[in-house]
């Protein structure tokens, strides 16, 4: 067995130092009902080719968004990571090393862990931000429970427009404490009035930019009618690229910011591991759940860096902590700083310019299809289309002929019948003229 | 320090009128090492004998300070937010977490005094 | 400064490399992509394209990969060196399981592709929760939850949700004074109030003071097992006979399954769920933190409140089950944006179809047999908890460091000059000055010898007295120790550019 160095002349040796006989005396704990003498039904050990075989069959059985043109988005999204990225997360020292609790060996993570902390407020306008969440759905749950701590109140308003997972992931993750929340209906033309939702028990509204639809919105009133009110604005992005193009939730008066982070420097992956981003403002820091990495000096003053303010994780605070989190999104983290990295202030906003005119002109495109209206104003690289059928056979039909064309609203809210039609479409930096071109032939030949 | 009471999770209160001013022992600060930070209550917030009134916080570890007496808080010592290591430097000074207006001031009855702390925290070692 | 640790120009030493900030490396306009220009399109950001900066530095890729590849030489990792941090089970981490991962049709998928076009996808996820299954003896098993916490949350969620459909939530979870932090914060994200369980003399949860505890108003309790002191818990099944007396469940953290795997089935020690740690017992890298990945395995009586999304075998193959109703009719609800931790799973099954049943019971048996061995030849210097034999972990305490002046911490930082990760410290809680040590099955006889040599070097250097070669350590690391205390008293949380940059500007 190639990944177990003992050999049995080891295993002799060893046991007769220990003083037994057989290996089974060291498991003479284990109650006897529970002990098993033959092998589990499983089948046993395999090479390297055997497995790689297998797996690439499972692989083959599925319909690769490198050979289809993908325009999926719905809060994943698809775009080029460049090759520096991935050769550099599997460098044995960032791959293969745990949790930096001994700062002195760990240097390595933890400046990428305040490079990534410091990226991360950059590109949210916020102050502080922590060292990731799994995903952007928890993160959300986490800001809520958050505002809570902070404003000590109870009840938090979601909006109609915001991810159906971040909404259900959130209901889901505090059903079971004392806080309430209040869904605003759904949003699909990004109308709704959350002031006006706002009342004295309110900790927080959380609301999406671009919204789950692709609406860019405005936040600034909001933020104040919640700040009127002595409640939080939780902004949840869902596509951080966004960012190098619009206005942050910062600078829009947020006072938590939740991300995805997937898009940048994270595969697809099949929905994950993703990484989630939570931002917010200095003077909540000891509210803020998760670990995060602080600047510091060694004994000899040279500048180092820590895992810090500990006192509010698990670790320590147990069932008083402000999470339970313990792993959190590290590699992930890390690929994201490195794809960052690489683009810069330059790249960033030419990224987020790519992507934005790729679903301009794709919206145009698809607009001019018999059918088929574009609901969106405003959008960044997301928008959302009514079709003359429901959305759910269309992309069917398109995926049958080798094309992922959209996501239909209906997959992410089965039981509204009036969201039976809509279809999202995102289009990025990936997607050629010629991809869409395609989109635009096959759309018109299956409506 | 003759007229400062203990408790057995290590705060101390000294009573001057009917206002009592609460604390951690030097025993505490030892145990916790550097303290980092303290989160005090609000003044106005009622307190009762034995439950969470603060928080006080090291690198490693963290711990509630618990209300010897029930009362109202009167007032804070607010500079230990910025200088948190006061609580270390002099725990029975200028390092007092809060001001109660005590409710029933013979709750104090069932408190350690300075002697019985000392034996109490021998004990402990 | 350290005794004799050389000055130079560069605050390079040798191989040891300094290295700024990337924001300490700007230079505006630079960057390390080349991206096409876009075309020109009439703006549609509904009036809020971005009007500054972001503040992000320029760097080139020659720049980026320098910085990120000097920095990575800072970290100890289990590619260069035995790493026994107990409890976290920092095993070789193969690489055909990082090549598969990235195969065309399983690292580009889309999590919202047509289900027709990711049933291989579907087959793989139904494949790894088969071995799962299997490997823990349990009916069902809830893939969603991205780490061993998260699963936590879930095996508890499922314990509530169970409670309340039959109209009383309760009241109390029982927790080992042992447990990780992570078993008491999940209980009170429950709702519950945590009651905790000491340990009796021999590392195990004592039983007396267990049924003491027990009453109509107790949900469950959640042990881990093997325990935090790398012990079996030998009363397991009186435990979880005693907690279904009361109609209360039974949660097993798995943390340490990879003491068990392919020996023991948890299944059959009457458990009600468990997570699984994919990144320990099964390999997934550690990623200097995550990402993980946590399936729970369920009993018949909780799997009914599995959260969505599942995968589910339908008559023209697999379907996904994404919202409450039908095939989840009572799920306690979602955890997560879309279906769970599919680049883990995908090393996870690798690591299994490599290994097999047989492979996987010596995993169990190697991890085991090293880490008794380690107890074995450092019993006469060090001070083990408690008596063998131990599972995957051995557990000593401070008592051989009484009256040196030597403290657990000082030891551990001594390890790291002698080229060794320290095992973990202080934890468990119920043990004084703890040191868990994990060497895993992936140590050679060599590696492991040499690894106690070192200990016992240490250890009869504490006893000899030499206590400030301990406070000094470690002198021959990137950093020294590092002042904690002012990063906790004044958090500096990122960089801000300089001031005097501000008047510039």
């Amino acid at each position: 067995m190639r990944y177990l160095p003992l050999t049995d002349t080891d295993r002799r040796a060893m046991l007769g130092a220990i003083g037994v006989d057989s290996i089974d005396d060291l498991f003479v704990d284990v109650p006897e009902s529970a002990r098993r003498d033959g092998l589990v039904d499983l089948p046993t050990h395999a090479g390297e080719m055997e497995v790689e075989r297998t797996l690439s069959a499972l692989a083959a059985k599925n319909l690769s968004p490198s050979v289809a043109p993908c325009f999926l988005g719905a809060g994943a999204y698809r775009h080029h990571i460049p090759a520096s990225v991935d050769h550099l997360i599997q460098r044995s020292e960032f791959l293969t090393a745990y949790t930096p609790y001994q700062p002195e060996i760990s240097q390595g993570t933890l400046q990428v862990l305040f490079e990534f902390q410091t990226q991360v407020a950059a590109i949210t306008g916020m102050e502080v931000a922590n060292a990731s969440m799994y995903d952007g759905a928890t993160g959300c749950a986490e800001a809520v429970m958050m505002a809570h701590r902070i404003t000590k109140r109870r009840k938090s308003v979601l909006s109609g427009s915001l991810h159906p997972h971040y909404r259900d992931a959130t209901e889901t993750l505090v059903q079971f404490t004392n806080f309430e929340m209040q869904s605003a209906p759904v949003d699909a033309d990004g109308t709704e009035d959350l002031a006006a939702l706002i009342d004295k028990d309110t900790a927080c509204v959380v609301v999406q930019n671009p919204t789950f639809f692709g609406h860019v919105r405005d936040l600034t009133a909001l933020a104040d009618a919640c700040h009127r009110a002595g409640a939080l604005l939780v902004a949840v992005v869902t596509e951080v690229v966004s960012l190098g193009a619009i206005t942050s939730p910062g600078e829009m008066g947020a006072d938590i910011v939740v991300a995805e982070g997937q898009s940048i420097g994270v595969p697809l992956s099949f929905g994950g591991p993703y990484v989630g981003l939570l931002a917010t403002r200095q003077k909540y820091i000891r509210q803020m759940p998760g670990r995060l990495c602080g600047e510091t000096v060694d004994q000899d003053g040279r500048r180092g860096y820590v895992l810090t303010l500990s006192a509010r994780e698990q670790h320590i605070r147990r069932e008083k902590a402000t999470s339970n989190i313990c792993t959190n999104s590290g590699l992930c983290a890390l690929a994201f700083c490195i794809h960052l990295t690489l683009l810069g202030e330059a790249g960033f906003s030419r990224l987020a310019e790519l992507n934005h005119a790729a679903a301009a002109t794709l919206a145009d495109k698809l607009a001019a299809v018999p059918g088929v209206t574009l609901v969106n104003d405003s959008f960044f690289n997301e928008f959302t289309l009514r079709l003359p059928k429901p959305a759910a056979e269309v992309v069917e039909a398109l995926s049958a002929q080798g094309i992922l064309g959209g996501v239909p609203v209906s997959r992410l809210l089965p039981d509204d019948p009036a969201m039976a039609d809509l279809l999202l479409v995102a289009a990025t930096e990936t997607n050629t003229e010629a991809e869409m071109d395609r989109l635009v032939a096959a759309l018109t030949e299956v409506l | 320090m003759s007229g400062t009471k203990f408790t057995e999770d290590h705060e101390w209160i000294s009573v001057d009128g009917d206002v009592g001013t609460v604390g951690i022992s030097d025993y505490a600060q030892e145990q916790l090492g550097d303290v980092v930070f303290v989160e005090l209550p609000e003044v106005g917030r009622q307190l009762e004998k034995g439950g969470e009134a603060a928080v006080v916080e090291s690198v490693k570890a963290a711990s509630e300070i618990y209300a010897p007496a029930s009362g109202e808080v009167t007032e804070i010592n607010d500079s230990l937010e910025d200088a948190p290591a006061t609580v270390n430097q002099s725990p029975f000074g200028d390092g007092w977490f809060f001001k109660i207006k005590l409710s029933d001031p013979d709750e104090l009855d069932a408190l350690m005094d300075e002697a019985a702390y000392k034996s109490f925290v021998e004990g402990l070692e | 400064m350290a005794g004799n640790a050389k000055q130079t120009h560069s605050g390079h030493r040798g191989l040891d490399m300094d290295e700024p900030l990337i924001f300490e490396q700007d230079a505006p306009g630079r960057t390390g992509v080349d991206l096409a220009e876009p075309p020109a399109v009439q703006d549609r950001l509904g009036g809020l394209a971005r009007r500054g900066p972001v503040g992000l530095p320029g760097l080139s890729e020659p720049q980026v990969v320098r910085h990120f590849a000097r920095l990575s030489r800072m970290n100890y990792a289990i590619d260069t060196g035995l790493y026994p941090l107990g409890s976290c089970t920092m095993k070789h981490n193969p690489r055909l399981n990082e090549k598969v991962a990235r195969l065309p049709g399983l690292g580009d998928l889309h999590p919202m592709q047509p289900e027709e076009t990711v049933q291989g996808a579907f087959e793989l996820i139904d494949t790894l929760a088969h071995w799962i299954k299997t490997l823990t003896g349990m009916p069902a098993v809830a893939m969603s939850p991205a780490a061993g916490a998260h699963g936590e949350l879930c095996g508890l969620m499922c314990i509530r949700a169970a409670h309340e459909a039959k109209g009383n939530p309760r009241a109390r979870v029982l927790v080992p004074e042992s447990a990780h932090g992570t078993n008491p914060a999940t209980a009170a994200m429950c709702g519950y109030t945590v009651d905790a369980i000491p340990a009796d003399d021999r590392g195990r949860v004592d039983l007396a003071a267990f049924e003491a505890k027990l009453g109509d108003d107790v949900a469950g309790v959640m042990l881990t097992n093997p325990n935090t002191c790398g012990l079996f818990e030998n009363d397991i099944v009186k435990v979880a006979d005693r907690i279904h007396e009361i109609g209360g469940y039974f949660y097993a953290d798995g943390a340490n399954f990879n003491a068990i795997v392919g020996r023991v089935r948890p299944g059959d020690l009457g458990i009600d769920a468990m997570h699984l740690n994919l990144h320990k017992t099964f390999s997934t890298p550690h990623g200097g933190g995550g990402p993980g990945s946590g399936p729970v395995v369920l009993s018949e009586a909780l799997a009914p409140y599995a959260p969505v999304p599942f995968v589910v075998h339908g008559p023209d193959g697999f379907r996904l089950a994404e919202h409450a109703g039908g095939d989840a009719a009572k799920t306690f609800g979602r955890m997560k944006g879309f279906h769970g931790q599919m680049g883990m799973f995908i090393r996870a099954l690798s690591y299994m179809l490599s290994h097999g049943s047989d492979g996987l019971r010596q995993v169990a048996e190697d991890a085991v047999l090293n880490a008794n061995y380690v107890l074995a030849r450092l019993q006469d210097v060090m001070s083990p908890a408690y008596p063998g034999p131990c599972m995957h972990e051995v557990l000593f305490d401070d008592h051989f460091l009484k009256d040196t002046g030597v403290s657990t911490l000082d030891f551990a930082k001594a390890m790291i000059d002698e080229g060794y990760h320290p095992m973990t410290v202080y934890f468990p809680l119920i043990v004084h000055g703890a040191m868990l040590v994990e060497p895993t099955e992936t140590e050679s006889k060599d590696s492991v010898d040499r690894f106690i040599d070192s200990l016992r070097y240490l250890a009869e250097k504490a006893k000899s007295g030499d206590t400030a070669f301990f406070e000094q350590a470690p002198e021959l690391t990137p950093r020294r120790r590092l002042d904690e205390t002012r990063a906790a008293r004044s958090p500096v949380l990122r960089w801000q550019p300089p001031p005097a940059a501000d008047a510039a500007e």
